[in-house]
């Protein structure tokens, strides 16, 4: 159970960093430490002790093989987290063309 | 960006060749060895990238790479759905369903359409991160001029 | 498995409390990567080749785009402010996070422990898999005749996010 408590601390320090920092950097940064965090934890439910790898052998079947669900799931999110950073540095680009700075304290003009 | 050394260049155009055939052989046996679509697609397009970061921009005409790297894309993306379709004209008439003969498990030419998804969500996958990265790269180019 | 877990849990919440405090953006950047590799880890540990390949060039991509961002631009972040406004921002956070911690405590507590997991629902994908897909990897033949949906929803995705970044990053438009 102190995995999955570990997990959760590591989500918590991912959301303290976009609620109080003040560079744009660092909160894409916590953004994807979240993501992190949740795939590591999808990833764990679906462990079964002394299983193997889910790659089946035609020769001896019937044996006991990990979860493939959660993996599946996991395989579509971590494609999905590399658009997401993608496209938050192309704003993170444009944004610092115009202004100067990564603070999200000066961006505060909505003309453009 | 300058490129590098004459020593970088010859190292990394061998390299990115034996990326390139690692990653077809991670495509195409996929429904065989861990790996499959994605993972192929992603070290295909790391070859790709390793190409542009050793010569630099200078010595590459990036306007052209990225409309070839953008229409390979769409047209990979079409096909899957084409495909998709296919399967709701011919055979039985369900959505995306398996309808080409499957083998026996553990050939090659095995498991119906899933190898065939499998190379077109890999040209898909590279022609999309190879986008991104070299929309960064002509935009800091221009930029800083 | 739950000790050695936990030991690699522990670096990387050590690396991210770090990447968070950082003066300079590019050591932040650089300790996102101890988080990703750890997760690496982690995957071949728990039997999951498949999602240890993606994570690993996934992660090797997003550290380079991050670098080629943070390489030419001001590298200093500036000096955090003690003002009452964040003041008040941080002891919300802490309130808040109590609150989730409880709740997340009583969200386990049904879960059996770990590597006792019962295949409830995935009994009927792994018994049956081999025949119906006619692939020998269990996790390929569940994303790609299973679940096709998804797939196509994410290659969708990846796509939609190529062309937002190709459509962000013109140059026309007034200064």
């Amino acid at each position: 159970m102190i995995v999955y408590i570990l997990c959760f601390v590591l989500f918590l320090v991912g959301l303290y960093g976009v609620i109080t920092r003040r560079n744009l950097i660092k909160i894409a940064i916590s953004l994807s430490i979240m993501e992190f965090s949740i795939f590591l934890i999808l990833v764990l439910i679906g462990y079964i002790d002394s299983g193997l790898a889910p790659i089946v052998d035609p020769g001896t079947p019937a044996q006991v093989y990990v979860d493939p669900l959660p993996q599946a799931m996991v395989l579509t999110a971590i494609v999905i987290g590399l658009a997401t950073t993608a496209m938050l540095m192309a704003i993170a680009i444009r944004l610092y063309r115009k202004y100067k700075t990564f603070d999200i304290r000066e961006i505060n003009n909505l003309r453009g | 960006m300058k490129g590098m050394s004459i020593i970088v260049k010859k190292v990394s155009q061998l390299m990115a060749g034996l990326i390139f055939i690692y990653g077809i052989y991670i495509i195409l046996h996929g429904h065989l060895t861990p790996g499959g679509g994605f993972a192929g697609g992603a070290i295909i397009a790391g070859a790709f990238i390793l190409l542009i970061l050793a010569f630099g921009s200078s010595a590459l005409n990036l306007k052209k790479e990225i409309a070839g790297s953008s229409n390979t894309e769409s047209v990979a993306i079409l096909m899957v759905v084409v495909m998709a379709l296919m399967a709701l004209l011919f055979g039985s008439k369900i959505f995306f369903f398996n309808h080409l003969p499957k083998g026996e498990p553990g050939e090659l030419l095995s498991a119906g359409v899933i190898p065939l998804y499998n190379i077109f969500i890999g040209i898909e996958v590279a022609g999309a991160i190879l986008t991104i990265f070299l929309a960064l790269v002509i935009f800091k180019e221009e930029s800083s001029k | 498995m739950e000790l050695t877990i936990s030991i690699i849990l522990g670096f990387m919440i050590i690396g991210a409390i770090y990447a968070l405090h950082a003066k300079d953006l590019l050591s932040a950047v650089i300790a996102m990567g101890i988080v990703g590799y750890g997760l690496v880890i982690c995957f071949l540990l728990l039997k999951a080749p498949d999602l240890a390949i993606v994570q690993i060039v996934v992660e090797t991509i997003t550290l380079v785009i991050m670098v080629a961002v943070v390489l030419d631009s001001t590298r200093k972040e500036l000096e955090p402010s003690f003002d009452r406004r964040s003041l008040l921002n941080r002891i919300a956070g802490f309130i808040i996070f109590a609150g989730l911690f409880y709740f997340f405590l009583l969200a386990i507590e049904n879960l059996d422990p770990l590597g006792m997991h019962s295949l409830g629902m995935a009994d009927s994908y792994v018994n049956g898999a081999v025949e119906l897909t006619g692939s020998v990897n269990l996790v390929n033949g569940v994303l790609f005749d299973f679940r096709a949906y998804d797939t196509l929803g994410e290659a969708v995705i990846l796509y939609t996010a190529a062309l937002g970044v190709l459509t962000l990053l013109r140059m026309k438009g007034k200064k």
